[in-house]
């Protein structure tokens, strides 16, 4: 097996996305040796799969716009269970963050004026949302991939991360395999950045790529760290479900935000049948009213479809299982009808939703400037991930800090779209500053010969137990089926149980995973050791789901379909307790007086 | 169901490679990049292939299919004739690391080669002032998606292997091109385009422009434009006087 190729830094960023590069940027600026370690080639990440944009409040569109509306759109999208203290650096944050991308080559789409557009989202008062069409994760990873190569970051390539080395519970670096040659390579650093991103390989229906099988998570918890929120899974309402092979891929709220409409088989605008109490007030109460929002009408409100996304795919549910779905079982997004209201509007259509006009005519054969979309929900973001400090984003391990999906708190029980590439941007720069300063001054860890051995040998276990072992594909195909059957969109406690039985079984599976042939670039095995991390993670929702007793944000549950005021006071915590996982619950401190007085405010 | 052959590249790592059949079952929708998982699924668990989004917005399954460099995710099956097999190689232009996957590193080691964005100073009120229309043609530059799929088909990379001396091919022409036109830049690049860079062996055959997957008119509106500039800078005569008298460059 030969002792792993080792390696020094002083700060280590694992994930290369948008967080990770942000983080590598500012570690680097603070003049300590960094490096970064992605498991596909550099520019690849999840990013890239952001469509709509980052929410920063400008105020370009709409002057009524600050960081205190930002604030109370973010927490009231959160429910309230948000580290507000996360949403309030993120909401005065982000603008700075945004205008640093154009200084370095990123170019957003315009307002008349000249300045950065910014357009509608869900859950955002006033237009908030820098964009570039819907590509914007895209120009977001090449801006800050075409920064840093010319930083001196060292970037490992394709390589994954196996375990975290604790040493004295501080963080001491990690053990990584390489995928091209199935070589381990042992990193020592001062200080450890995850920037993994997302679970969404957990389920069967998800927009996330292989990438996200909730690594950072399921690391950061082996090596003693604290997650919460881990019962808050987004669904997306609006994705791909036509054909088979597409089910899942990510159709941009954009569509909606631009004007697209929900409709059920018999035509019928369905949003509007269920407008929850609390966002009446800012809600369109016709269809005009909503075309008119759209369309930048500043003493319009917003339609229905822009309503937070946990209840739009909750809505969608309802009229799919109510018998009123589109043939392959989804409802139709309709954007081609403002043909009625526009000019030009096929031509309008190409130019504001590029990536959807070419997704659906190249994947489903049509042309969304002709015909409605059919979509349905998707697995697309986890609120809940590693528990960390707001302000410096190191988690409940010395040295060990995490940014963007991966880290949780800023968000609460239901992100809004727009806030995740700004969370990365905002909190990637806190972790690569905060993970310098800590780096500085300590001496290089060691690392421990006999935990490197022991993970290696564990990592090579699936070679010896061969092809007669459990087929890791076939293992990660049944516990996708499990998450998504019995802790999908509506939830209940038998379910969930049952859940855990299976998990536990499934569990017992993914340890006699086995595969044969050699280490180079070996898919199977890659496969094999994944499923570590997503029996992690599935496990810690499970947990969580069932502790959380009421519905809120993304979490419902049909035996607790309402909001409990108890359960508003503290974030539900999992963490490793000598071989099983424990639930705590951990109390939200309270809020100071300025900010819960923005919050008053803002409600009128 | 319709049952279809796959005839995919496998081997590298040292060892021969060949072509090894696969039959596999198909269903309505299905894209290459899906057989090939199923491939992986269900046959060859050890079968090397790079893929992330699947949706074509990142760039990772770049592949020859039925001879053709395409993204695998992007290939309906529908649009090939499947009572043939269906050939899926890896890109040829690079070294094979093993089965589909490629060793493409050398366009990682070109980006830092080229000047890297130098901006103009800010407004007084603290913003840069773009037009929608000054930034439209630089955003098409910005759609590239890195799948080096036009680096395969290049023939000066390809055949006559000057990526080695240097030549950074039709991905980083369109880079140096969304970095020269872009309003806001200072930075110049036009002696290292021309020196360093190779754009003078572009015999301009379009084989870039066929196959990109983003629609970028890498040809027209970047190599072209790059070329003229070079030759108004470099090899006008009247301007070549002047800078003899103004005893510049």
């Amino acid at each position: 097996m030969g002792a792993p190729q080792t390696y020094q830094y002083d700060v280590l960023i694992v994930g290369a996305g948008g967080a990770g590069l942000r983080a590598a940027i500012e570690a680097a600026a603070a003049g300590v040796k960094v490096g970064l370690i992605c498991k596909s080639l550099l520019g690849k990440a999840h990013t890239v799969m952001a469509e709509g944009g980052m929410a920063a409040a400008m105020a370009h569109n709409d002057d009524r716009d600050n960081w205190m509306v930002h604030f109370a759109d973010t927490m009231r999208g959160g429910q309230y269970v948000n580290n507000w203290r996360m949403a309030e650096l993120h909401a005065k944050e982000a603008p700075d963050r945004v205008r640093e991308l154009e200084a370095w080559g990123a170019v957003f789409d315009r307002t008349p004026d000249g300045r950065i557009n910014q357009r509608n989202f869900g859950g955002h008062r006033y237009p908030r949302l820098a964009h570039v069409g819907d590509r914007t994760g895209l120009e977001l990873i090449r801006t800050l991939q075409d920064h840093t190569v010319y930083l001196g970051v060292t970037v490992h390539m394709e390589h994954t991360v196996i375990d975290l080395l604790v040493d004295d519970g501080h963080v001491s670096g990690v053990l990584a395999y390489d995928r091209e040659r199935g070589r381990f390579h042992a990193f020592a650093a001062k200080a450890v950045v995850l920037a993994t991103g997302g679970v969404g390989r957990a389920y069967q229906i998800t927009s996330n790529s292989w990438e996200g099988t909730g690594d950072g998570h399921a690391l950061a918890y082996r090596a003693g760290a604290e997650l919460i929120d881990m019962e808050f899974v987004q669904f997306h309402p609006t994705g791909m479900v036509w054909p088979p092979s597409v089910k899942g891929i990510l159709v941009t709220e954009g569509v909606r935000g631009e004007g697209g409409v929900l409709k059920n088989k018999e035509g019928r605008r369905f949003m509007f049948d269920d407008i929850p109490d609390n966002y009446k007030p800012q809600t369109a109460s016709d269809p005009e009213e909503g075309w008119r929002y759209t369309q930048g009408d500043k003493n319009a409100r917003r339609p229905p479809e822009l309503l937070t996304r946990d209840h739009v795919a909750r809505c969608i549910m309802r009229e799919v299982k109510a018998g009123r779905g589109s043939p392959h079982g989804g409802v139709f997004l309709d954007i081609a009808w403002i043909k009625e209201k526009l000019p030009h509007a096929a031509d309008h259509i190409r130019r504001k939703l590029p990536s959807m006009y070419h997704q659906f005519k190249e994947l489903a054969d049509l042309d969304i400037t002709k015909e409605p979309m059919e979509v349905g929900p998707t697995t697309h973001y986890i609120m809940g991930g590693i528990r960390v400090d707001a302000d410096t984003q190191e988690s409940t391990v010395p040295g060990l800090f995490a940014a963007g999906e991966c880290a949780a708190g800023i968000n609460g029980a239901n992100r809004l779209g727009g806030n995740s590439l700004s969370d990365l941007i905002v909190f990637g720069k806190r972790a690569g500053e905060h993970a310098a300063a800590h780096a500085k001054g300590r001496p290089v860890p060691a690392l421990s010969e006999a935990a490197l051995d022991r993970a290696t040998r564990q990592a090579l276990a699936p070679f010896e137990r061969g092809a007669g072992g459990e087929n890791p594909f076939a293992v990660q195909h049944d516990l996708q089926k499990t998450m998504q059957d019995l802790v999908g969109i509506v939830r209940t406690e038998s379910e969930m149980q049952e859940a855990l039985t299976r998990l536990e079984a499934l569990r017992a599976r993914a340890e006699r995973a086995g595969v044969d042939g050699h280490r180079e670039y070996h898919t199977g095995w890659h496969a094999a050791l994944d499923l570590r991390n997503l029996m992690t993670v599935s496990e810690a929702i499970t947990r969580s789901a069932i502790e959380r007793k009421e519905s809120r944000g993304g979490h419902f549950r049909e035996d607790f379909p309402d909001k409990q005021a108890e359960f508003a006071t503290f974030n539900i915590a999992v963490k490793d307790a000598g071989g099983s996982m424990k639930v705590e619950r951990r109390p939200i401190p309270e809020m100071p007086a300025e900010l819960q007085q923005v919050i008053e405010q803002q409600k009128q | 169901m319709a049952q279809a052959t796959f005839r995919i590249w496998r081997g590298g790592g040292g060892k021969p490679a060949q072509f090894v059949d696969y039959k596999t079952e198909v269903s309505e929708g299905m894209v290459v990049l899906d057989a090939v998982h199923r491939v992986q699924a269900e046959q060859a668990p050890d079968l090397a292939c790079r893929w992330n989004c699947k949706a074509g917005k990142c760039g990772s399954c770049s592949a020859e299919i039925n001879g053709r460099p395409k993204l695998m995710c992007m290939t309906r099956l529908n649009s090939l004739d499947l009572t043939e097999p269906v050939t899926v190689e890896p890109m040829r232009a690079f070294p094979l690391i093993k089965d589909l996957v490629t060793d493409v590193s050398f366009n990682f080691r070109a980006k830092p080669g080229i000047r890297k964005f130098a901006p103009r100073p800010r407004e007084a009120d603290g913003t840069w002032r773009m037009a929608q229309r000054d930034v439209d043609r630089v955003q098409e530059f910005r759609k590239c998606i890195e799948c080096f799929l036009c680096q395969d088909v290049c023939h000066v990379i390809r055949d006559h292997g000057k990526h080695e001396e240097g030549f950074i091919g039709p991905r980083y022409f369109v880079y140096s091109a969304a970095l020269e036109m872009h309003p806001l830049d200072t930075g110049d690049r036009l002696r290292d385009l021309k020196d360093a860079h190779g754009l003078g062996y572009c015999n301009i055959t379009k084989c870039c422009t066929t196959v990109c997957p983003e629609h970028i008119h890498i040809t027209d509106n970047a190599i072209i434009p790059l070329k003229e500039r070079v030759v108004d800078r470099f090899y006008d005569p009247v301007t070549r006087l002047l800078r003899v008298f103004s005893n510049k460059r």
